[in-house]
């Protein structure tokens, strides 16, 4: 049973679920064997919860059996990045801190997924606090790239892209501050979208930067990404920032066609410090899209060199105003002191790691006296300026196309002992945070055995028209559908 | 305030109130003061993680309505911005505040000491979340090993007034604050009760030589919340610094904090370690647009303030001294203005509320609102007095059972019988055995002694119990005698 | 602008971490890499450049003044590290 429905896409799946042709404690019980059998090396999960989905499951399998008719997602197993609360279940951050946190509320996506009948299979590692580009600064685990277990699977959603790559949850859910969505979507071989910022609710996402952070979803498929989006975007009023905007019907523009449809070419992420091979790779992509039809030309977004600097000056001023709730009164780890000074400082320097710490060491520097005109307020500015790139290039393309990310997937240890560097491979993702407009990764080929991914920029609430030119690509090439060899019975692929 | 003839006094109030709002300014959490520890909380204002803020439209209107009755400036664009620091009653280490756009602008108010005018200015007043308590296990902070956090009020709406350094006597901050909170008391925007804490002063004095005219430097000193005590903390610290400078050393900036048991202030930090705030612009919260409508729409709600009122009262006849008493708080003048929409002599009703009412409310520890005898109740017992049917005297005793029974006063005259007698045949009878019995009294009236009549009216009162109409037996004996 | 041990023993107290010997020196020097860096934003001239603070301007996101559902003690208190009696407990407050 296994064989025939683990790796297949959500909507197989929901066609399997209706016709009966397998059962949805069938399912869940074949994803839960699959993380038994894989997640031992992949390191993907933080959380199991075997018992509650298959509770869950026997829940939907009773409806099926009353006759009553499925919600697209209703009885698929999926899992959350371990930054989403989960009310009763633990949400740890991949933190010290968090390390026993059962938050007392859900999260809105959580509650969502939930009524769109979906199976929690549980928690996924991340980067502590969401704060890294290789899940490295989990600590608890080191999740491994699925194409190559010497490899890191990018970050900070690393473990929400294994799960997927890995067949280890038919989707997942990730969050994206600077990239965390798509550069592990792009490392692992599988589809990231970050929604427009305002389009998915961050109420019981634990903030990392609150203006740049937005959830979206893992998926083997374009249309599987277009469905989990139909059940979580839309206006929340729990969350001040939620855009009061009526969500389309994300799959009605799931259309084969990207006829005249005029995509733009960004000059500088094609720059200095881009793999030539990736660049190869998805240059090639670009082909493909012209062949296809569209009209592509050069442009160019002339602030991008100013985005890095922008950004980590503005998302670690966020994260240090967020991260100092954490302080061992209400919730979380606590180091024994005699006073609450002296205990706030043990807790916190021993409840966060290097990452952590270090970014709120620079959030804390860019927002005081003295500092706040020349970094806080002067990266705000810039952020201006490149939001301003965008508008003006949105105004000759429907829709942009870059790399996600530089480089393939690197070695476990490469960047990490130089942190200026690991941010500089931000370059192609963080602008789009910036700006706040949605993007979508999807894979483009291969480079030494590991996937690229190729990027899709739109303008605010834009995710139409990057979900037309994804799945125009997806349906004429064969990328998604390759799958990493691992060890195990079980790799055999759906029928695609 | 001139201190032994060396020493300017300048002052300058900073104000947190309270608003009067049904739930807390980030969540829909109750503001109901009391209630058990840590029961009126949830993720928002316990700060958890995840937890997202959406104000309260109405801590908005009340903050506009504030600064109208304040003659402040509203703006058209404000926002909220974090304001970041450690302390274990803050949920978050942050408080949300507001730094440059704060939504009152400048303003201020007229005072008067000893006769003078003056008038305070405002510098801004801003909307933020109030702090958690902390509770301690000894007598105090420093003395206790161990404290506990109750965040019940962590998210209760404050609104920040800020003055300029304005005043120069203490005199003068206390005519200040007094007119301050009567002011958010009749906008109804805080319920200003001091003794729960629902208004805070934090004091900001320094003295500079007579005649100098730049600030020396100041001190601040947090948290008051009576009037007694910034008058007592006051004195204490001019004394001080008096003292230091004296001595030819300097005042050091910093913050103090009062200790009301010993009567003293005390540094809780000094400049250097203050604050650095790193204010930055909340990002979980979209900025307010103001605009002239909405304004509008909330000075039209805004009452008539104490001193429309105060002026209205005089031309009615009032004294400015009456007038002041009756409208020193919202609820007495309320209660004034509903007896005079039935009851037309302003002064004799001023006399009523402000002698006998207010005697009744004070001896029986009662407020004014929860007051037994209804405005329109005192209306009607004026009423019976103007008409004659009982006299000011009986009429204090029928008050006084009225504040007992809740009854009205016609029931109460009519049960008891207290109507006065008018009736010129039965008082004509009574008259004349009065005289027959007191034969030499009305000889001596005769003979040009009129002190002698009131003797004979006194007996007749007597005889009537009281309750013969004093005017009619005056009338009638003269007549009777002449 | 350098940034120096100081500025980091300033910053690591307005954070309220302990930071090892060894800590301080390393975030001194990535401090001092990042920052500059992050200097070459001084080359724009953003004078006339209004900041952005929200990614999608919205205004005026106000919600009504009605009491909702607080969450119970218990719930309140589950994670507390040192919890009693419905409050949350914190050692010795220091002043200064
Ligand atoms: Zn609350």
């Amino acid at each position: 049973m296994e064989s025939v429905s683990i790796g297949k896409s959500v909507s197989e799946l929901h066609e399997l679920l209706v016709h009966k042709d397998i059962s949805s404690t069938e399912l869940t019980k074949a994803y839960i064997d699959r993380i038994q059998a894989v997640d031992p090396d992949l390191q993907a999960y933080l959380t199991v919860l075997e018992d509650e989905a298959m509770a869950q499951a026997a829940e939907v399998d009773q409806k099926i059996a009353q006759g009553e008719t499925l919600k697209p997602l209703e009885g698929i197993p999926m899992a959350l990045k371990d930054n989403m609360c989960t009310e009763g279940i633990r949400t740890s951050c991949a933190s010290k801190m968090l390390e026993n946190f059962i938050p007392p509320y859900n999260a809105t996506v959580t509650n969502r997924l939930r009524a769109a009948g979906t199976i929690l299979l549980g928690k996924l590692n991340m980067d502590e606090f969401a704060m890294g580009s290789s899940t490295e600064n989990s600590y608890f685990t080191k999740t491994r790239n699925p194409w190559n277990l010497e490899c890191v699977p990018g970050g900070s959603s690393g473990g929400s892209a294994v799960a997927v790559a890995g067949d280890e949850a038919t989707f997942t859910l990730g969050s994206d501050t600077g990239g965390s969505i798509r550069q592990p979507a792009a490392f692992c071989g599988v589809v990231g979208m970050k929604p427009t910022y305002g389009a998915v609710s961050r109420l019981g996402l634990i903030a990392f930067a609150s203006s740049l952070d937005q959830i979206g979803p893992f998926t083997k498929t374009v249309r599987d990404n277009a469905l989990v989006m139909n059940a979580i975007a839309g206006y929340d009023a729990l969350d001040s920032t939620s855009v009061p905007y009526e969500t389309p019907d994300y799959t009605k523009f799931l259309v084969n066609d990207i006829k005249g449809l005029r995509i733009g070419i960004p000059r500088e992420y094609f720059g200095e410090g881009i793999d030539p091979d990736v660049a190869k790779g998805i240059k090639a992509g670009i082909q493909t899209l012209i062949d296809l039809g569209a009209e592509v030309a050069e442009c160019s977004l002339p602030h991008t060199e100013y985005a890095i600097p922008a950004y980590y000056l503005i998302a670690t001023a966020e994260a240090s105003s967020n991260l100092a709730r954490y302080d061992g009164v209400r919730y979380g780890y606590r180091a024994d002191s005699n006073d609450v000074l002296g205990m706030f400082k043990k807790t916190r320097a021993e409840g966060f790691g290097q990452e952590v710490k270090r970014r709120i060491m620079l959030g804390t520097y860019a927002l005081s006296s003295g500092y706040y005109d020349a970094y806080y307020l002067k990266a705000q500015k810039v952020r201006t300026l490149i939001k301003q790139d965008f508008d003006k290039a949105f105004e000759k393309f429907d829709v942009l196309l870059s790399p996600t990310a530089p480089t393939p997937a690197f070695k476990f240890g490469e960047k990490s002992a130089d942190p200026l560097a690991m941010y500089l491979s931000d370059i192609t993702t963080v602008p789009i945070n910036l700006a706040g407009i949605p993007a979508i990764s999807i894979p483009a080929g291969f480079v030494n055995g590991l996937p690229i991914g190729m990027q899709l920029m739109g303008k605010a609430f834009g995710e139409g028209a990057l979900y037309r030119v994804a799945y125009t690509f997806e349906q004429n090439t064969n990328y998604h559908s390759l799958k990493p060899n691992l060890s195990g019975e079980v790799l055999t692929c759906g029928s695609r | 305030m001139v201190v032994a003839n060396k020493y300017e006094m300048v002052c300058g109030l900073e104000v947190h109130v309270e608003l009067q709002t049904k739930t807390k300014i980030f969540c829909s959490c109750t503001t109901e003061f009391g209630g058990e520890q840590n029961t009126h909380v949830c993720p928002v204002c316990l700060g958890m993680p995840g937890a997202l803020p959406v104000l309260n439209r109405e801590v908005v209107n009340y903050a506009i309505k504030a600064g109208l009755a304040l003659n402040c400036e509203i703006a058209e664009f404000s926002k909220f911005d974090r304001k970041n620091y450690f302390y274990p009653d803050l949920s978050k280490n942050y408080q949300t505040s507001q730094f440059d756009l704060p939504i009152c602008g400048k303003g201020g108010l007229e005072i008067e000491v000893d006769g003078e005018k003056k008038w305070i200015g405002i510098t801004r007043a801003h909307m933020e979340e109030d702090a958690g308590k902390l509770v301690h296990s000894g007598d105090t902070i420093t003395t206790s090993n161990e404290s506990s956090v109750d965040y019940n009020r962590a998210g209760v709406p404050l609104l920040e007034i800020v003055s300029e350094p304005d005043m120069r006597s203490i005199p003068e901050v206390l005519a200040y604050l007094e007119k301050l909170v009567q002011i958010l008391e009749y906008t109804e925007v805080s319920d200003c009760r001091l003794e729960q804490g629902s208004v805070r002063f934090d004091i900001n004095v320094s003295l500079r030589p007579m005649g100098a005219t730049t600030l020396g430097t100041r001190t601040e000193t947090k948290n008051l919340n009576s009037f007694s005590s910034v008058r007592r903390c006051m004195e204490y610290e001019i004394a001080r610094q008096a003292r230091v400078l004296d001595a030819g050393e300097k005042v050091v900036q910093e913050t103090r904090t009062w200790d009301e048991g010993q009567g003293v202030t005390l540094t809780l930090r000094s400049k250097e370690e203050a604050h650095d705030y790193r204010y930055f612009p909340e990002p979980d919260l979209a900025p307010l647009v103001i605009d002239r409508e909405w304004v509008e729409r909330i000075h039209k709600t805004l009452p008539e303030l104490p001193e429309a009122r105060r002026a209205r009262l005089q031309v009615l006849g009032l004294s400015a001294y009456d007038a002041g008493v009756i409208t020193q708080s919202k609820a007495l003048s309320d209660f004034f203005d509903a007896a005079l929409s039935s009851y037309e002599d302003a002064k004799t009703l001023a006399n009523w509320v402000m002698g006998d009412v207010t005697r009744l409310l004070n001896t029986n520890q009662c407020s004014v609102v929860d007051s037994p005898i209804s405005a329109a109740q005192l209306a009607e017992l004026l009423g019976l007095i103007d008409k004659g049917t009982i006299s000011g005297k009986i009429a204090k005793s029928v008050l006084e059972d009225m504040y007992s029974t809740g009854k009205d006063a016609g029931v109460i005259v009519k049960e008891k019988g207290l109507a006065q007698i008018s009736d010129e045949g039965a008082l004509l009878g009574i008259i004349d055995d009065v005289i027959s019995a007191n034969p030499q009294s009305a000889e001596d009236y005769r003979a040009g002694k009129d002190r002698a009549i009131g003797f004979l009216v006194g007996q007749i009162m007597k005889a009537t119990k009281g309750q013969a109409n004093p005017g009619l037996v005056n009338k009638l004996l003269k007549e009777k005698l002449s | 602008m350098s940034i120096s041990r100081e500025d980091v023993e300033y910053v690591a107290a307005l954070a309220r971490l302990e930071l090892t010997e060894q800590e301080t020196q390393e975030y001194t020097e990535q401090l001092n890499s990042i920052l500059g860096y992050a200097a070459m934003l001084e080359r724009l001239d953003t004078t006339d450049v209004v900041p952005t603070a929200h990614a999608v301007p919205l205004h005026n996101v106000l919600r009504e003044d009605q009491v909702g559902s607080s969450i119970n003690h218990e719930k309140a208190l589950r994670n507390a590290p040192d919890g009693e009696e419905g409050f949350f407990r914190v050692p010795k407050i220091s002043l200064t």
